[in-house]
């Protein structure tokens, strides 16, 4: 086989695969990607969908606000906006202890520059007065919201290839080779060679990172997720809730969409399926934030696999131990609104060797030693 | 206490299936969604509402009473859980619904799956107005409560239970405006001699039921093509091709549609049992030995919902099914009465090979509708909008299938999860892609296997 030369292979089309291929091609790079499925078909494609800065960890606050630039102008740059609404990311508490919890982040946030309206218990339901009697408090994110996880990855995967790079779908890599100069990575039909590799495998990307000596102690992760029959529309943000344990949002067609607890992934065999009894489990905390919702038929539940580190913050930049090769996987379940700006991160520190969003502590180094 | 046997399903093949469970001294725990024993063909009206098994059966009225007698019978040396859906498996572990309320869990050891079939409908325009029904919905309500499903039926499509029920609503009295089915009178006398090679009392049934309306001056169109159906708050009108090509209008205000029946398979396809595409039913089919063994240990699976065979050889299926679960278990397997049913399962299959070859699902007249008929009704999605994504998904991310369309168009999204329409999606994406309904894939079953309300649920009591 005649390998074919590029400037720079990526490993994985999920969100932050496809986006990284996108921002090198638009700056004249060439790139494939390489993609054992179909772009977008693991955890970029099936998540909850929530599209929030609020509550992440100050080590993601940064690409998360750099995420945000994009996707607010995602229509005029990939022609469409996935369905992203900034409905607002309303995180609210069940007691006192939870409510502290909001009050205590208020200050995180506003040390980022991320904007939050705390609500006590009164102002809070006359605003939302659907909400049940057992929420105390919330606090709103109004830049926040959600979008449509099935229509992202492959039309930023359409966009790379519009600008130039190479998507390949069905193409698993089997083997990646480094001579200290150049990666040559093979799939079942083809063999790459370039001086640059993005590791954007997800779960999987951990193993890669093993395979240069790089420990990565990610372990899969698969949020259990269910569906309503569509409903009037009345829920207009994206609701969360301290510990995390539920989280509901309902789209404007009226299906409300709701996820809670893990389901069971198989990462070996790439299947994934839903708990049952964590969806049970589901029903009543989501009864606690919307009573309303009693009796809504649920009419499907799934999950999917992503890869979680033990910091629960993804890994993000180059190789500790092999140059050219960079990092950008086990996002831990919140790696959705990540994604865009995960690809003008990467694109920077492939071809300008650095870039200005701080991301230091999430580096693979961590893990070392 | 023996591991438990668990049967989903109180039809033909479920009933017989706990019968020789019981005779070899198994308890087996058996579901059924519905009020009473009886399954699909053999369902019984509500307590209040009495009618003799001639009224409701007719032909089959003593088959029905044997199937309803031998669970009575049965029932003391049953776990039998009437009213309770099955709606998801997981390992070992069945998440049940009881009353529409109360959720529960269950083990078992082995299971066999026998939940029937779904009727298999085609797009039309006007298919989504109030009114218009499947041949099996309107069956239903003629049998559970008794009522038509208008003054003025149309019925529409091909296949048996096409002819029968157009019988059955004479029978009760009920006016047909017409019967329009999509075979042609030549395609199916071409085929009878086979048949009645095959199964002659069946083929004669279906000659029978065919004299009964020609008798009672039904109009008759064979060979037709249904073009749309008109009206605002219900169906006004019919319009049809008739077989010799010309427009015909039939003023109706109800329509039932129905070309053949389709394996319930969720259950299956969520217990993990592969698939496979089969081209003489044109269906994808759960992979099963014909004992009703899956790949997948412990899991069998009997009567429509494996293979549409219809009632006789889903009494003959689940009894094999049975037998095999005897045999996984240790226990006494009478080879002789195994023989007998394979003999007879052969036969059967034979003739529903025969029968799927004289009634193919119209392909042709669905490539034929207009772009903008609804395909998913739940959703609203039309065949343009399928065949949108396909032309843009063709150049750009190929390659496409099914479940990648429903990704992008919603196709199969909604409250039935593509029961209606997820076989209809796969032929047209097939058409539009040049391949095969193989390749076109299908719609992958996830949990529940029918929508489950949202309720407080107290699960420590749950295994
Ligand atoms: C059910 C669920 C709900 C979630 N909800 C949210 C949410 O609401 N908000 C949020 O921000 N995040 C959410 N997340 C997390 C988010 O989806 C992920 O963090 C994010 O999508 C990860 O993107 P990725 O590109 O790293 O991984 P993936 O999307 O998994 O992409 C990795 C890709 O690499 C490919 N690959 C792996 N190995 C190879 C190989 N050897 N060769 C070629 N390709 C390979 C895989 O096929 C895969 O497509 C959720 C996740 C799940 C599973
Ligand atoms: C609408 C319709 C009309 C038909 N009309 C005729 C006819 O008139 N004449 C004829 O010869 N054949 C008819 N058939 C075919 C005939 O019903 C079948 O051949 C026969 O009933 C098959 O028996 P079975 O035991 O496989 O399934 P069924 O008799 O359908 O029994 C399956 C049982 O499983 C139950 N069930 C399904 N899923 C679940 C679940 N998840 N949890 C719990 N319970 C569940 C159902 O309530 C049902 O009682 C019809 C089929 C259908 C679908």
């Amino acid at each position: 086989m005649t390998p074919v030369e590029t400037d720079v292979v990526v490993v994985g089309g999920g969100g932050a695969g496809c986006s990284t291929a996108w921002h090198l091609a638009l700056r004249n790079t060439r790139v494939v990607l390489l993609e054992r499925g179909l772009v977008g078909g693991q955890a970029s494609g099936v998540n909850y969908g929530g599209v929030r800065q609020q509550g992440r960890d100050p080590a993601e606050l940064p690409i998360s606000a750099r995420s945000r630039e994009i996707w607010q102008k995602l229509k005029s740059l990939i022609g469409t906006e996935a369905e992203y609404v900034v409905s607002g990311h309303l995180k609210l508490a069940r007691n006192d202890e939870e409510a502290k919890d909001l009050e205590r982040y208020l200050e995180v946030a506003a040390g980022y520059g991320l904007e939050l309206r705390y609500l006590p218990e009164k102002e809070l339901k006359q605003e939302f007065p659907w909400l049940g009697p057992k929420v105390v408090a919330g606090s709103y994110c109004a830049t926040d919201g959600a979008a449509n996880p099935r229509l992202l990855a492959p039309a930023i995967a359409r966009a790379a290839r519009d600008a130039g790079a190479d998507i390949r779908q069905q193409a698993e890599v089997v083997d990646i080779a480094h001579d200290g100069d150049t990666f040559t990575v093979a799939t079942k039909e083809a063999v790459f060679r370039a001086p640059v590799l993005v590791n954007t495998a997800g779960y999987w990307g951990g193993a890669i990172a093993e395979r240069f000596g790089e420990p990565a102690p990610i372990s899969s992760f698969s949020p259990n997720m269910a569906v309503t029959e569509p409903i009037p529309y009345f829920i207009v943000p994206n609701l969360g809730v301290v510990g995390g344990d539920i989280y509901l949002r309902q789209i404007d067609r009226g299906n409300v969409i709701f996820g809670g607890g893990r389901g069971f992934g198989d990462p070996e065999r790439v299947r994934s399926r839903p708990s049952a009894l964590r969806t049970m489990e589901s029903f009543a905390l989501a009864l606690e934030l919307v009573p309303q919702l009693k009796g809504v038929e649920v009419i499907r539940s799934w999950t999917g696999i992503d890869g979680d580190m033990p910091d629960h913050i993804p890994v993000v930049g180059p190789s500790s131990t092999t140059k050219g090769l960079f990092h950008a996987f086990g996002f831990s379940g919140h790696g959705f609104q990540l994604g865009p700006g995960i690809g003008a991160i990467m694109s920077e520190l492939v071809l300008d060797g650095k870039t200005p969003t701080p991301i230091e502590p999430l580096s693979i180094g961590r893990f070392a030693g | 206490m023996t591991a438990a046997v668990a049967i989903i399903g109180a039809g033909p093949a479920g009933v017989r299936a706990a019968e020789v469970l019981v005779r070899a001294g198994v308890r087996p725990r058996v579901f059924d969604e519905g009020l009473a024993a009886g399954g699909r063909i053999y369902q019984r009206p509500p307590g209040a509402f009495k009618r003799s098994a001639k009224e409701l059966y007719g032909l089959e009225a003593a088959k029905a009473e044997r199937v309803h007698n031998i669970f009575a019978k049965l029932e003391k040396y049953l776990d039998y859980r009437p009213q309770t859906l099955v709606w998801d498996i997981a390992g070992k572990t069945l998440f049940t619904l009881t009353g529409g309320t109360a959720y529960g869990t269950e083990t078992f050891e082995q299971i066999i799956i026998a939940p029937g079939a779904v009727d298999r409908v085609m797009p039309l325009p006007g298919w989504t107005l109030p009114g218009v029904t499947t041949l099996g919905g309107a069956q239903i309500a003629l049998k559970t409560q008794g009522v038509a499903i208008g003054e003025k039926v149309a019925l529409v499509g091909s296949g048996p239970l096409l002819w029968l029920l157009a019988h059955q609503y004479v029978q009760a009295g009920a006016p047909l405006a017409a019967l329009v089915d999509t075979t042609s009178f030549a395609a199916k006398a071409r085929a009878s001699a086979a048949m009645m090679a095959g199964d002659a009392a069946t083929t004669l049934k279906g000659v029978y039921y065919t004299a009964t309306l020609r008798l009672k001056r039904i109009p008759i169109h064979e060979g037709a093509v249904p073009v749309a159906i008109r009206g605002e708050e219900r169906p006004r009108e019919l319009l049809i091709k008739d077989g010799k090509g010309r427009d015909v209008t039939i003023a109706c205000d109800a329509v039932a549609l129905g070309w053949g029946l389709k394996p319930e398979t969720r259950l299956a396809d969520i217990a993990g049992v592969p698939f496979d595409y089969d081209e003489v039913q044109q269906n994808w089919i759960p992979v099963r030995e014909m004992s009703g063994k899956t790949a997948v240990q412990g899991v069998y699976l009997a009567g429509d919902g494996a293979r549409i065979g219809g009632a006789d050889m889903a009494e003959l299926a689940g009894a094999r099914a049975a037998w095999a679960v005897l045999g996984e278990r240790g226990a006494f397997v009478d080879e002789d009465e195994v023989n007998r049913l394979e003999r007879a399962l052969k036969k059967e299959a034979a003739y529903r090979d025969v029968l799927d070859k004289l009634f193919p699902f119209p392909s042709e007249i669905l490539a034929g509708l207009p772009e903008e008929t609804v395909l998913c009704r739940c959703e609203g999605v039309s065949i343009a909008g399928l065949k949108r994504t396909c032309a843009a998904d063709a150049v750009a991310m190929t390659p496409l299938e099914v479940n990648r369309a429903k990704a992008f168009t919603r196709v199969g999204m909604g409250r039935c999860q593509g029961r209606m329409c997820g076989h209809t999606a796969s032929e047209i994406l097939a058409r539009e892609l040049k391949c095969g309904v193989r390749e076109a894939g299908r719609l992958r079953a996830q949990p529940p296997v029918k929508p489950v309300p949202l309720v407080p649920v107290t699960t420590e009591a749950l295994t």
